[in-house]
């Protein structure tokens, strides 16, 4: 059964993190949030496993801020 | 008005002529499609009922109109189904609207090989009506009683004690088992002090049914914010006799009187419709509310319908979850009265019938959060659904106006016997058995009253307690019960749900598996 991969699995991982922000360049915070709504789904309907999801979703609310 | 309501007689019931009155085997309260229906399935069954309801017309206003495949079969064993469906809208085509613009569109029943349609439009006054009348050929078997209206009842041990007023004043009447087949607001469940838990959700929708000519197709049409209806969901449903139904979604903060005045009313729909001519007929607000009752089964006394479950429309999933209950009970009350099962047996119904509201709440519960998302994140989401739906495939299908009631599938349910074999998923033990073409005609018309031992290529066997049904499989058949097999027997429960099924015959496995299935 697949796993979340919490590991490095970028190989240009600084080079993400530039896109990821150049995506948000410009937008308010209201455009911001509905860009990342907007990948939230479109990855998570790449992964397409339920279990990968939860684990995910699990790692998600158990870090940041209590 | 487009339906002329009839008023139904009105006769002194026996104790109050001086006549004896009972004790019943069973008393029906409330004579909307459910409780009608259960007493013609149990009449089928030759089980005698008296169904007593505190009115005298049927439904004033469509309310319930969609009527699933499922819920179709089912009313075709009991002698209705044809005539709904030929005076019924047919339709299996979903379109979803952003705007103006379509999103995507659903066909609910793609392939061919059924007899029933995925769905028709029929209101709930003529499925009522024809009920009625199908009621009447068992004069014998079902004594309807109009403006009986149930005042409290008890529980005796061996069965129930009810009273009723009437116009001739109150009287009493004893019966083995009491089914409450009446409604949300259910006297029974009052009367009884049972708790009716659940969720109501803030949200309110304006519902009309308009008389107007116009050409628009037999489909189903949903817009999340129409240009006629700014920033809200609205739905048209074609219906018989120039009959439309509409909903549009009001919001929290809307004053249901206000809003069913004909004033506030005409506006809203004249931007919807435009120019074309129209009259109301009906006119409601309701608010979306999924509940139910923790147990359909409290001793002598069985929840059927809406009296035991409610659940937010837009799925279909209220009216056709009530006739998949007395499909489930008729049969087991009936072999439950004649001592060919025990009384556990209705226990099965209350654990088959929960799962299955439980799962009609679940569906409307997420169509509700979809269609009526609450500030913040369930917004943010629901637009990011719709923006992505015009260019990605995949939300498409999470656009979510309503998942429409299909068959419930009572997988794990203890009446199944294990699923010996590498058969196809459709037709697995739970399943409603799937219908085909056979003969000219229809495998479900071919099933027994009772159990029916179906053998899919193979030379005929005689078993006990099952009648059998041979055929020899073409490809739909194949398709729906054989898979890579060369031939299969399936036992079918009275509902004609799947119970047990196998590739080779064993005489020994089949009344085990009979026996299981009657809660042995």
């Amino acid at each position: 059964m697949a796993t979340l991969i919490d590991t490095p699995n970028i190989d240009d991982r600084d080079g993400f993190y530039q896109d990821l922000l150049a995506a948000h360049g410009g937008l308010d915070e209201s455009q911001s949030h509905a860009l990342n709504a907007r990948l939230v789904l479109i990855l998570a309907n790449h992964i397409g496993n339920q279990q990968v999801l939860g684990e995910a979703l699990d790692l998600a609310k158990n870090t940041g801020p209590a | 008005m487009p339906y002329t309501y009839q008023e139904f007689a009105y006769n002194t019931p026996p104790a109050l002529r001086g006549e004896p009155d009972g004790p019943h085997q069973v008393a029906i309260i409330g004579a909307g499609p459910i409780g009608l229906a259960m007493a013609i399935d149990l009449a089928q069954r030759g089980v005698a009922s008296v169904l007593l309801d505190d009115n005298n017309v049927v439904s004033v206003g469509s309310r319930a109109i969609c009527w699933a495949k499922r819920s179709l079969e089912i009313l075709d064993r009991l002698g209705v189904g044809e005539r709904m469906v030929e005076k019924g809208v047919t339709w299996k085509l979903g379109r979803l609207y952003r705007g103006d613009a379509e999103v995507y569109n659903f066909d609910l029943l793609p392939e061919a090989g059924h007899q029933m349609p995925a769905f028709i439009n029929l209101q709930q006054y003529y499925v009522e009506e024809y009920l009625i009348e199908r009621c009447r050929q068992f004069p014998d078997l079902i004594d309807l009683r109009f403006k009986n209206k149930l005042e409290d009842l008890s529980q005796t041990g061996d069965g129930v004690r009810a009273r009723f007023e009437t116009p001739d004043g109150p009287y009493e009447l004893e019966a083995s088992y009491l089914i409450a087949c009446d409604g949300a607001n259910s006297t029974v469940r009052k009367s009884m002090g049972l708790e009716f838990a659940g969720t109501l959700f803030e949200e309110r929708f304006l519902i009309t049914d308009i008389v107007m000519k116009a050409d628009f197709p037999s489909e189903r049409r949903f817009w999340f914010e129409p240009p006629f209806h700014a920033g809200q969901s609205a739905l048209l449903h074609k219906q018989p006799d120039d009959v439309y139904r509409i909903d549009l979604q009001l919001g929290w903060d809307a004053d249901p009187e206000e809003e069913r005045k004909p004033e506030n009313v005409i506006p809203r729909i004249e931007r919807m419709v435009g120019d074309r001519p129209f009259e109301i007929d009906w006119v409601s607000v309701y608010t979306f509310q999924c509940r139910r009752l923790e147990r359909f089964v409290h001793d002598r006394v069985l929840f059927v319908g809406d009296s035991a479950h409610i659940v937010s429309p837009f799925g279909a999933r209220g009216g056709n979850g009530g006739i998949q209950d007395l499909d489930n009970l008729g049969w087991k009350l009936a072999a439950v009265l004649d001592g060919s099962a025990g009384p556990q047996l209705l226990q099965s119904y209350d654990s088959e019938r929960t799962y299955g509201a439980d799962e009609n709440i679940l569906n409307s519960s997420r169509s509700t959060n979809f269609m009526s998302p609450k500030p913040g994140a369930e917004s943010l989401f629901r637009e990011a659904v719709l923006d992505l739906a015009a260019k990605a495939p995949f939300a498409r299908l999470m656009v979510n106006s309503g998942r429409l009631s299909v068959p419930c599938v009572l997988d794990g349910s203890a009446l199944n016997s294990a699923d010996t074999s590498d058969l196809p998923a459709v037709s697995r033990p739970g399943a409603s058995l799937p219908d085909a073409p056979l003969d000219g005609g229809w495998l479900l018309n071919r099933l027994g009253p009772d159990f029916t031992l179906l053998i899919l290529n193979a030379e005929p066997r005689r078993v006990e307690g099952a009648q059998t049904v041979c055929v020899t499989a073409d490809e739909t058949m194949a398709e729906r019960f054989l898979g890579a097999a060369e031939q299969a027997f399936y036992l079918v429960r009275p509902d004609q749900h799947v119970a047990a099924r196998w590739t080779t015959f064993d005489a020994g496995a089949v009344a085990a598996a009979l026996r299981k299935a009657k809660g042995f």
